[in-house]
């Protein structure tokens, strides 16, 4: 595990990836860096090639060319499997919508990821306590924690869960895609106020993508990804 | 663990479709097992009929023909055996005890089998228990019958009753003139013993001491006038022989094969089954072979099921990956799911089987006279639970494939 420190939480350098279609899709970028500790605010268009960023900063895809990475460790070095261990050690994914198993219940959905990280799991100690202490932190009802399935909670209180199921065991790198486009204004702004409250706790490093930038306010560091990434389309 | 917990949560969500599928599941497996339960009952049933009995000796004829008419009173016996070659045989020093048979006549549709009293002391059925009386006693009298316990529940008989037995096994005639006495009820056998009508043999020669060529003549003869007539038979259908050793059975076997003076057989029962079963086998084989299909086809109408669903669940599969999940934990939890539906269905169908069983036994004992044991699940529950989870499983990886690729495709994201 690596601790937070000098060493940058992310950092990309000459990357480029792509896949030859049709249509065919290039994206590069040169460098991009995230210390660690640093909350940062990622503006993209839905096609700006941000969920592709994504996957390989996540560590699903591999550059073909380049470095990515994360927490001092370079993910484009590793097998897949090696690198869908470290995603699951290292990081927490938040999806737009949509982020939890329906079937299951709230509290399977947090303690999930660390079915996939050994070492995140015995940080933890009682998993079952830490999944319900952050559920409460995030102002979740216990009980519809406990009980039911994830699909009776409203959309707010399943991003709240995937924010503690994000959190859960601390990992270095919150990734975050679009969590609040589901939410309303005023939802939206209790939702980063507790996803901010719960990162800084952890002292996790947090990178957030969305396509609205009235929500930057609150990070580090505003990065256009535009600015940092060149894309290439093919014709279809 | 948690995987094991999400999988059963992901099917109960499933309920419906799961459900159906699990139940179509069921039959098969039931329907698979109900075959084979009656092929091993019909197996074990036939064996249990006769044992203790060393030769069967009749007119020449087919072995398994033979077996079958003197032993399960299906069919007919086309020849006799002469008093003469039968006293002869049963002479013979190899014999320790000798059970004449005589077959022909019916009551309501129930055999009606002449004998003499050494058949209620050497029959023996299921493992070498002997005949056993529920009611009354043996053949005392010309005119008493002892009947099985089928006859006694089927007619309403108990001690006491007469019985008129009628000529031929589907005619219309009556030996009426020569009422019988239900002398004593056997206990309930589960072999063709307890379908059957026993008298004497000198009651078999009574009845028809006034008929000739299947047509009782119009000089009758009163049943009390018939008791002072030498009764002896002229022909028995059949013999069943215990030998003094079982190494002079062979022996005794050719030695009747070749009686000169008239064309006699003697089989070995255990070997005629054997034969019956090479030609019911082919049968049996078939019958194992189509339900082995059907519950193939049910497992197949399972990964059916999984394909269609798929598409549904790229989302689930996009969560499990961002979690940290391998497209290969995605493709073992598909087939795990399978494996569990496979379980479940196997499981309900062993359910629906003793269910169906404790129901109809009664019902196919009595119709055909084949006891099907319940008997609790064992090795071949164990090994066919196995089999059909295992198949499952093989099955469920076609569907578990394509999710494995769908899973490295889409990664974290759905492409719709």
């Amino acid at each position: 595990m690596v601790e937070a420190g000098d060493q940058a939480a992310i950092r990309v350098r000459e990357m480029a990836f792509g896949w030859a279609g049709p249509p065919a899709f290039r994206l590069g970028v040169a460098d991009f860096t995230v210390a660690a500790g640093e909350t940062v605010f990622l503006l993209g268009e839905s096609g700006s090639g941000k969920s592709t960023f994504l996957s390989l900063i996540c560590g699903i895809n591999r550059p073909q060319q380049g470095r990515v990475e994360i927490a001092g460790k370079e993910l484009s070095a590793l097998r897949a499997g090696q690198r869908d261990r470290f995603r699951a050690e290292n990081i927490g994914v938040i999806f737009q919508m949509f982020n939890l198993l329906p079937y299951a219940g709230a509290l399977d959905n947090i303690l999930l990821p660390l079915r996939f990280a050994p070492e995140r799991r015995k940080r933890v100690g009682d998993a079952r306590a830490e999944a319900m202490r952050l559920a409460t932190a995030l102002g979740l009802p216990s009980d519809l924690v406990e009980h039911g399935p994830a699909a009776a909670l409203s959309t707010g209180q399943q991003q709240r869960v995937a924010v503690a199921r994000a959190l859960i065991g601390q990992p270095p790198l919150i990734v975050a895609d679009e969590p609040t486009s589901a939410l309303d204004a005023g939802a939206q702004a209790a939702f980063l106020e507790l996803l901010f409250e719960q990162v800084r706790a952890v002292g996790s490093t947090l990178l957030m993508v969305s396509h609205d930038a009235r929500l930057a306010d609150r990070f580090d560091r505003q990065v256009q990804l535009s600015e940092i990434a060149r894309i290439e389309r093919g014709a279809r | 663990m948690i995987l094991f917990r999400l999988a059963i949560r992901s099917l109960t969500a499933r309920r419906f479709t799961v459900g159906l599928t699990v139940f179509a599941i069921a039959l098969s497996v039931a329907l698979f097992l109900g075959v084979e339960k009656v092929r091993t009952g019909a197996r074990a049933s036939f064996a249990d009929t006769i044992s203790g009995t060393d030769l069967i000796v009749g007119a020449r004829t087919g072995g398994v023909q033979l077996l079958l008419y003197s032993v399960f009173r299906i069919g007919n016996a086309t020849n006799n055996i002469g008093w003469e070659a039968y006293s002869e045989i049963a002479e013979r020093p190899e014999i320790d005890w000798i059970v004449p048979i005589s077959l022909g006549d019916s009551h309501h549709g129930f055999r009606v089998m002449g004998t003499d009293t050494g058949y209620f002391e050497h029959h023996r059925y299921r493992g070498g228990r002997s005949l056993g009386f529920a009611e009354g006693t043996g053949l005392d009298d010309l005119f008493d019958t002892v009947i099985g316990a089928d006859v006694a529940r089927e007619m309403g008989y108990s001690v006491g009753d007469p019985i008129v037995v009628s000529h031929g096994l589907a005619s219309f005639t009556d030996h009426d003139d020569k009422p019988f006495r239900v002398s004593g009820i056997l206990e309930k056998t589960g072999t063709p013993v307890d379908r059957t009508v026993i008298v004497s043999l000198e009651a078999i020669s009574a009845i028809h001491v006034d008929w000739k060529n299947g047509a009782q003549s119009t000089n009758r003869i009163a049943a009390d006038a018939v008791r002072n007539m030498d009764l002896t038979p002229e022909t028995v259908t059949a013999a069943m022989i215990g030998t003094t050793s079982r190494l002079k059975v062979f022996a005794l076997q050719r030695a009747i094969n070749e009686y000169p003076r008239e064309p006699l057989m003697a089989i070995i029962p255990g070997l005629a089954l054997q034969e019956l079963w090479e030609i019911v086998g082919v049968a049996e084989t078939a019958l194992v072979g189509v339900s082995a299909m059907v519950v193939v086809t049910a497992l197949l109408g399972m990964a059916a099921m999984i394909f269609a669903g798929l598409n549904e669940r790229r989302r689930e599969m996009a969560i499990f990956r961002a979690m940290g999940a391998r497209p290969g934990t995605i493709l073992l939890m598909l087939v795990l799911e399978a494996m569990l539906i496979a379980a479940a269905g196997a499981l309900l169908g062993m359910a629906l089987l003793t269910l169906g069983m404790v129901i109809a036994q009664p019902m196919v004992d009595a119709a055909f006279g084949l006891y099907l044991p319940l008997d609790p699940p064992g090795r071949r529950e164990l090994v066919g639970f196995g089999a059909v989870v295992l198949a499952g499983g093989l099955v469920g990886l076609m569907p578990a494939l394509r999710a494995y690729r769908m899973s490295l495709a889409d990664g974290m994201t759905v492409r719709n």
